[in-house]
């Protein structure tokens, strides 16, 4: 057992959950509370496996792979995917003024009911001749590493020995950090979650920004289902493998106070939580049903820091002041 | 010194279903001066302003900027125009820092938050604010948070300031250094547009001095040929008699006595200072004030809904001829103790009220827990509310139509007829006319004066002074939350109580 | 400064606004309305993936879902289960108090019984196993659902992320406990309890194995009705849910009625977990609710959290999961098909509350420059 080892399934853990978490950070920051990120990734992940399906089956040498369109095909399409989940909740909550929570629970079932039902039958759908949902072409291209990451050993491993999807995240992340902190526009985006009258009557669009920001936060969190499914499960579609990610991805951005910066440590903290056990079997040997309770920790320490920061009421750490509610402005 | 003019309105009529809030306004605002807007709450001062800055837009009339006709449909208009309006309820984003808030929406220049800070910073030593860019806003105090808005109307370039009673919330020293400022952007070139009804400060800080009266522009007079007599008069107008049936009250007996009370806002600020005054059965006891004086809190420290920080409230139970200290206690502790007190509050359907629910069912609201152990026992708030519905001649579809969708008026007759109901021995009435045709108006006065003939103790918060002078028996007149008189409602005239109402003698205490 | 030209092109042509009351039966036809609006629309998605003609889409759903009668009493569980739950969160959403907990206080509920089941089922009279095995699920969904109320009575802490997150904890608390009672040893999972003995098994009427919890339900339903309507708890939660001022006023203990509220919410929920392991399933698994937690809120939302409505909310959904379920299966298919009709159903019902709500105008030029 070694430890950069360790990090390293700690990070790949832990991407899709930062995907996650930042486009659910920019969907919550115009006072969105998008609960549908669950369903968002899943449909992420669906629409990339479906798109390099077509293309992997019209080829008719698979050896012969085109990586560029490899990587393109999937990733548009998982990024319309999502960016059509995006759409829905925004027409619901924005245009319409839907509940929010109901909204994004039927948006969860419905694109659960997507993933699920897709990947569960694309095979039988285009009557294929195969077994399973294998994408191993598509996924050897997204999992592709730096030449380097073998060359520095350890730091190499835990730095440099990843795909670009991962770095992208981060980059993402950080970029989300930037323009939410540093920019016009994000400073426009944060005054419409904490009060979309002020930031109306000071001539910014409340619902322009939430649209944008709902169907960008869509977008990248549809990239963390992608990513899980051709990086993590290399190319192999299992029906609700992803699994609660999603609920983890809204649990992290709660860990990480809406910050998308924190989240990028807070990712591999929760992905190392969500393996630990694999590793400290080796030191303290330990049943599943132990390593199933050490499972449990990311949602504890999630439900502590949302206690903790409600008792202290530190006003930058809690959640944009209209979260969850709708703005019409006649209510005024 | 060149005098041009930086606003002229010609005829601006606003009405609001059948109110009419302004009606045939005009007025001229020149560059280099300082105007104030005096009138009572309800004259329709900052229906006008907000015509100005692009909150609302005319039904009739013109507006003028530098001579030119200008169409000001939002706030966004307003500041092409140089308008900037400082609003009563600041438009401000707790959670941000001062340059923040004040760079939110512009979209000049590429976005430079130390470049902000520092054009903030060039603009405050020019006009000498004291504030810290870099600061929260939930960390300011109010008077941070005004001069944040302040320099914010600067920062888009305003020439024209629109300052909505801007020293309401103030202390005596930040209401001077407050002056100090408009003063120094007068001279600058700045129009500044003061809305207030403090005469002192009107004498104090203006030019010139406009008064409206009940939506109507009565006239403009310079400041240095104006005294406090001469603006009451304008200001208040001359008696108008409304043939409200006062009789004499008969049988009075001490109902409820406050001593001391002293009850402090969340912020620490002392919104009721040593409040003392006996209300008796069989009178009215009006309540004239300026809004937001502490007359919200008063009535709600009387029934249970305000922690007092001292004094006492002593209730003299008629039936049982003890004496019971209401202080800190819940409205159920209180009912429990045999005090029957109803409360007609301000806020109607946010308070008074379920604006969801039937007539019926928010009868029940009061007596729910009366009767059965765990039902509701349902029949007698309906023939309650058919009743009510009956006597008082509420307009409604039925009984179980949600009182969201009546009228004011029909509201407050729901409100009104419940708190009665229930035979109180003290009934408190928060303008309970507000927004209230005269019909409807005279069916309250009616219904007060009928409580009192009763023996029931009165007190109504009003805001007309036309119909306090009239109705009431006694007038307490409260001032920044201290009691400044209590007055016999047949002797005062309306100048000496506009002159108590505006009496700032408090603010000396405080700055001690 | 000339901005006339410029401003009357400004102005929206569309112009929305809240709308009075709408006469019952008109907001009936609208969600009716929408209601066939999303058939249309899964017909056409059924068509356009399996090719069935879109017609007899429909029949082959009525046939999948009360084709026959074991179908119709697999319907009537499925509509009772959903509905429990629904009934549950219903007091608590009406109270403005948004438990998306339900899932987790399902399975708690559920987990206790079986735990009671285990832990006593060859110790205890089979009547007081019985006994203890209700209350304990009873008690244990209600502390389940306390713990978030008490937080956000006395620190406002957000509910809706705290239920949700309660939701994976006792999920890995089943974990755990599935690999201690593992049956048998070593496999990870907990098999039937109690198979020979069937100590602590809800009593079977007759030869209905489902009848007992559709009545339990049917009972309930109506309790619920009559609890939130005609009693002074639902009066109070209806006041709290509307405003706190208001109940204040009034002198209601808004931290006593949220709490209560959520014991009330959470020990219904402990009901479901009861039927569903005592029950029916008489085992435990991690995804014993089956996500009927979340659904329920839907089928609440739906009903405007009437109970009385609810019973025909979720007979829509259960319905259609169903009837889709088994022409998936039919054709091979996954089961998932029945998710996505689903939201495609509950995307219309809750679109179609805007037109309920509020009017759509369309503005003239005239009238603008007229002002």
């Amino acid at each position: 057992m070694n430890i950069a080892m360790f990090v390293h399934s700690a990070v790949t853990q832990g991407i899709p959950l930062l995907y996650g978490s930042t486009g659910e950070i920019i969907t919550e920051k115009s006072g969105n509370l998008n609960l549908g990120i669950p369903g968002v990734m899943y449909v992420g992940a669906i629409s990339g496996v479906i798109g390099a399906f077509f293309y992997e089956n019209s080829l008719a040498d698979k050896s012969r792979i085109n990586s560029a369109l490899a990587i393109l095909i999937p990733l548009l399409c998982c990024l319309l995917g999502s960016l059509i989940m995006g759409l829905i909740y925004s027409f619901l909550t924005t245009t319409l003024r839907a509940n929010q929570n109901v909204t994004g629970l039927a948006l969860t079932t419905f694109g659960v009911g997507i993933g699920n039902f897709f990947g569960g039958s694309l095979i039988k759908l285009v009557k294929a001749d195969i077994t399973s949902v294998a994408l191993s072409g598509t996924s050897y291209c997204f999992k592709r590493t730096l030449p380097i990451a073998t060359k520095f050993g350890k730091v190499g491993e835990i730095f440099f020995s990843y795909s670009f999807l991962a770095y992208a995240a981060i980059l993402i992340a950080i970029v989300a950090a930037i323009f939410l902190r540093k920019t016009r526009p994000g400073l426009n985006l944060r005054a419409v979650g904490e009060n979309p009258a002020t930031a109306d009557a000071a001539g910014i669009s409340v619902a322009k920004n939430k649209y944008l920001a709902t169907c960008v936060g869509s977008m990248i969190a549809g990239l963390g289902g992608l990513y899980y499914v051709m990086d993590y499960a290399d190319g192999v579609w299992s029906n609700d493998a992803f699994g609660d990610r999603g609920w983890l991805a809204i649990a992290l951005v709660i860990f990480t106070l809406w910050r998308p910066d924190f989240s990028i440590f807070g990712s591999i903290l929760f992905g190392g939580l969500y393996l630990v056990h694999f590793y400290l079997n080796e030191f303290i040997p330990m049943d599943l049903g132990t390593q199933s309770l050490i499972q449990m920790a990311p949602y504890v320490v999630t439900i502590l820091v949302l206690i903790v920061t409600s008792m202290r009421k530190k006003r930058e750490n809690q959640p944009p002041a209209s979260l969850g509610l709708p703005y019409f402005r006649e209510d005024r | 010194m060149e005098r041009t003019e930086a606003i002229a309105l010609k005829n601006i009529t606003k009405t609001f279903g059948s109110i009419v809030a302004n009606k045939n306004v005009s007025l001229h605002v020149f560059h280099h001066e300082i105007l104030s807007i005096l009138g009572e709450n309800g004259s329709g001062k900052t229906t006008l302003m907000n015509m100005i800055s692009g909150i609302y837009h005319p039904d009739e009339g013109e507006i003028f900027i530098d001579g030119q006709p200008a169409s000001i449909q939002s706030p966004r208009d307003a500041y092409r125009y140089k308008i900037g309006m400082i609003h009563q309820h600041f438009k401000l984003i707790d959670v941000f820092s001062a340059t923040e808030n004040i760079v939110l929406g512009m979209e000049e220049g590429i976005y430079d938050l130390k470049a902000a800070e520092k054009k903030i910073r060039a603009t405050c030593k020019k006009y000498g604010f004291e504030i810290d860019p870099t600061k929260k806003i939930y960390q300011m105090s109010v008077s941070e948070k005004q001069t944040v808005e302040i320099v914010k109307a600067l920062y888009r370039g305003a020439d024209i300031l629109i300052l909505d009673e801007p020293t309401a919330v103030l202390t005596p020293q930040e209401i001077r250094k407050l002056f100090d400022v408009m003063r120094r952007m007068r001279d600058d070139g700045k129009a500044i547009i003061i809305i207030t009804h403090k005469l002192n400060e009107v004498l104090e800080i203006s030019d010139r001095v406009s008064v409206l009266r009940k939506g109507e522009y009565i006239g403009t007079i310079n400041t240095a040929e104006a005294n406090a007599g001469i603006l009451t008069e304008m200001m208040v107008g001359k008696k108008v008699s409304l043939n409200i049936e006062r009789s004499e009250p008969k049988d009075l007996q001490k109902r409820l006595t406050l001593t001391n009370v002293t009850v402090l806002a969340p912020d620490g600020r002392a919104i009721l200072r040593n409040v003392n005054f006996t209300a008796n059965a069989g009178e009215i006891l009006g309540i004239a004030g300026i809004s937001g004086s502490g007359q919200k809190e008063l009535l709600e420290a009387i029934a249970g809904l305000q922690h007092l920080k001292s004094g006492s409230i002593l209730y003299s139970n008629p039936e049982t001829g003890r004496e019971e200290n209401l202080r800190n206690k819940t409205p159920m502790q209180i009912r429990n103790l045999g005090v029957r007190l109803s409360f007609v509050p301000e806020d109607r359907l946010g308070m008074g009220l379920v604006g969801s629910m039937g007539i019926a069912d928010n009868m029940m609201l009061r007596s729910y827990r009366k009767g059965g152990f765990f039902l509701l026992r349902r029949k007698e708030p309906r023939d309650l509310a058919k009743r009510i519905i009956e006597e008082l001649q509420i307009v409604t579809p039925g009984p179980q139509t949600p009182v969201r969708r009546l009228s004011g008026g029909n509201v407050q007759k729901v409100l009104v007829g419940r708190e009665i109901s229930s035979s109180p021995t003290v009934l408190m009435a928060a303008y309970p006319v507000r927004g209230l045709d005269i019909n409807s108006s005279y069916l309250i006065y009616n219904l007060l004066m009928k409580q009192k003939e009763n023996g029931v103790a009165v007190i109504f918060v009003g805001e007309d002074l036309d119909v306090l002078t009239e109705l009431c028996d006694r007038i307490l007149v409260i001032s920044g939350g201290v009691v400044t008189g209590i007055v016999d409602g047949r002797d005062v005239t309306k100048e000496e109580l506009g002159l108590l109402m505006t009496k700032a003698h408090h603010r000396e205490e405080e700055a001690q | 400064m000339n901005l006339t030209g410029e401003k009357l092109k400004r102005e929206p042509l569309i112009h929305i606004s809240k709308r009075g009351a709408l006469p019952f039966w008109k907001s009936w036809l609208i969600r009716l309305g929408a209601i066939a609006a999303s058939l249309l629309v899964c017909a056409i998605i059924t068509y356009t993936l399996t090719k069935i003609n879109p017609l007899s889409v429909f029949a082959a759903l009525v046939q999948g879902a009360v084709g026959t009668t074991r179908k119709i009493w697999t319907l009537l569980q499925g509509v009772a289960m959903l509905l429990c739950v629904a009934l549950a969160v219903t007091p608590a959403f009406k109270m403005r108090f948004w438990n998306i907990g339900a899932e987790g206080q399902v399975l708690m509920g559920g987990f206790a019984a079986a735990a009671c089941m285990i832990l006593f089922g060859d110790k205890l009279q089979p009547t007081v196993l019985l006994l203890v095995v209700i209350l304990s699920s009873i008690v244990a969904g209600a502390i389940w659902a306390v713990i978030p109320a008490i937080f956000k009575a006395f620190w406002n802490t957000n509910e809706t992320l705290f239920t949700l997150m309660m939701n994976y904890i006792v999920m890995q608390i089943i974990a755990f406990f599935s690999h201690v009672w593992a049956n048998p040893k070593g496999s990870g999972q907990i098999n039937t309890i109690n198979e020979r003995t069937e100590a602590g098994w809800l009593p079977v009427i007759g030869n209905y194995p489902y009848l007992l919890n559709i009545l339990i339900v049917a009972v309930l339903t109506v309790a619920v009705y009559i609890y939130l309507t005609h009693s002074k708890h639902g009066y109070e939660i209806a006041v709290v849910g509307e405003s706190e001022n208001t109940a204040k006023y009034i002198g209601i203990n808004v931290r006593k009625v949220i709490i209560r509220t959520m014991l009330l919410s959470g020990a219904l929920c402990g009901v479901a977990g009861l039927l569903l392991v005592a029950g029916t399933d008489h085992t435990i698994k991690s995804d014993t609710a089956g996500g009927r937690g979340f659904t329920a809120i839907m089928v609440s939302w739906l009903a405007k959290f009437n109970p009385l409505v609810m019973i025909l909310t979720s007979l829509l959904l259960i319905f259609m999961q169903q009837g889709a379920g088994e022409i998936s299966s039919g054709l091979g298919l996954n089961k998932s098909f029945s998710d996505i009709l689903s939201g495609v159903i509950i995307f219309f019902i809750i679109g179609s509350e805007f037109f309920i709500q509020y009017q759509i105008k369309f503005r003239k030029h005239k009238e603008v420059e007229a002002k």
